[in-house]
């Protein structure tokens, strides 16, 4: 492999020096899946790499603080799907986390890895869209907080400097809690990625939440006030014009290989139908 | 030049003190290193499996983490599962179930079924299809491999 330096700061403020003195010279390594490909085919020359792994602050990765579900920049997914407080507030956050990779990339790959390396395809975008999540931005000259629908840009853009550091992910544990379902599109069971990504939320407001991805350049976030879809008495029929309205922001590339953009934007409704219902059924028992 | 990095870690219960070059994958340092040519590299990118070692007891891609980020760390391969020469149940297992056809994919077919028995010790099928979802086997000797989960699975008793 091209060769690199390799620093483990103890401490953010390290870190964050290192940044500082390096800038786009450095890359950030917390799981590693994505940055360990990206150097190998030197997709990315950078001078050093920073390993975030020893940083004690960082540790434990999943903590409850002031009413939020903190997911530290060490947080990966298989601790995510194994943990009883995202399970009972963030159910679709566990759901999408389980689908990333196989078991050996669930070990290694963070969430903050998942969101900073902006795919479109990323499992977690969706539910984090929908649960209303912030991105924590440490710099030298302060920290700084962005709700992750600001934060992702584009393919592989995201709201972040090369002097910046993501800290963790936050996630409000609401009084108006959110019953949300995560569902997707893979070409076969199994380690895959996405034709789509879909997550539905509703709260006791009506609200319904609609997040999806790897159907345009970006997740995207759709927000229904009508009270129509996360009416549990409300017909299909009713609901499928407002579902379709939700969708019309959808791109899907022709040249994406996973699948044609006719079926991405056929299923699109079919999914959000499905995810609408489970996300329903999962209000009558919110915490 | 690539710069290096003493590391201690254990591999197969043996600690080990030595300099690796930063850049170098775990998979690289302990095939080319230490000589434990077991683990292999095929994919690089984490989608085949065959690299599988478990790190802390955990299945990860060997090809996919730099050897240093491993400092520290208890490393087990695939030579590690025999003790004193003689094959451990699921490795004899693989043996009478015919599991192993080319053989290319099997020790970290191994490794995987091994980091689910130790969790899991009675596994269903579904079990082992997630569990080994990561790695493929272009023989597609997937039957055999699943029922020699299972008969070791069964061999450790209820």
């Amino acid at each position: 492999m091209q060769s690199f330096g390799y620093r483990r700061p103890g401490t953010i403020d390290e870190a964050l020096a290192l940044l500082q003195e390096h800038g786009d010279a450095a890359r950030v390594l917390a799981g590693g899946t994505d940055l360990v490909i990206e150097l190998r085919n030197r997709w990315r020359r950078p001078k050093i790499v920073i390993d975030l792994k020893r940083i004690e602050e960082l540790r434990p990765p999943i903590r409850e603080v002031e009413g939020r579900l903190v997911f530290t920049a060490l947080a990966v997914m298989s601790e995510i799907v194994a943990d009883e407080r995202v399970q009972l507030h963030f159910p679709a956050l566990a759901e999408a986390a389980d689908v990333v990779g196989s078991i050996q990339i669930r070990n290694r790959a963070t969430l903050a890895g998942n969101i900073c390396n902006g795919s479109p395809a990323a499992d977690t975008a969706p539910p984090l869209l929908v649960y209303g999540a912030e991105v924590v931005i440490a710099a030298k000259n302060g920290t700084r907080r962005v709700a992750v629908d600001d934060f992702i840009i584009g393919p592989g853009k995201v709201d972040l400097q090369p002097t910046e550091l993501v800290t963790s992910i936050e996630i409000p544990i609401s009084a108006t809690p959110i019953a949300a379902a995560y569902t997707r599109m893979t070409r076969r069971r199994g380690t895959d990625l996405a034709s789509i990504t879909l997550c539905c939320g509703v709260d006791a407001t009506g609200t319904t939440r609609l997040a999806y991805g790897s159907v345009g350049p970006r997740a995207l976030l759709v927000i229904d006030n009508s009270g129509v879809l996360a009416d549990p008495a409300a017909s299909d029929e009713a609901k499928a014009p407002v579902l379709a309205s939700m969708f019309s922001a959808a791109s899907p590339s022709p040249k994406s290989m996973r699948a044609g953009p006719e079926y991405r934007v056929a299923m699109l409704p079919v999914l959000g139908a499905r995810a609408l219902r489970t996300a329903i059924e999962r209000q009558t028992r919110v915490p | 030049m690539n710069e290096m990095m003493q590391v201690e870690m254990t591999v197969n219960g043996r600690v080990r003190s030595f300099d690796v070059a930063v850049n170098h994958t775990l998979l690289e340092v302990l095939r080319d290193d230490i000589g434990l040519t077991g683990t292999k590299e095929c994919c690089v990118v984490g989608e085949c499996g065959a690299c599988t070692v478990l790190i802390d007891g955990v299945p990860m891609n060997s090809c996919l983490m730099l050897a240093v980020e491993a400092d520290g760390a208890d490393v087990l391969t695939v030579e590690g599962l025999a003790t004193d020469g003689h094959l451990d149940r699921l490795q004899q297992a693989f043996l009478e179930q015919g599991a192993a056809q080319c053989g290319f994919c099997i020790p970290g077919q191994l490794m995987s079924a091994h980091a689910l028995l130790q969790r899991n010790p009675h596994p269903t099928i579904d079990d082992i299809n997630e569990a080994l979802a990561g790695n493929l086997c272009r023989c597609a000797g997937y039957q055999q491999i699943s029922a020699a989960i299972m008969s070791s699975a069964e061999g450790a008793g209820r």
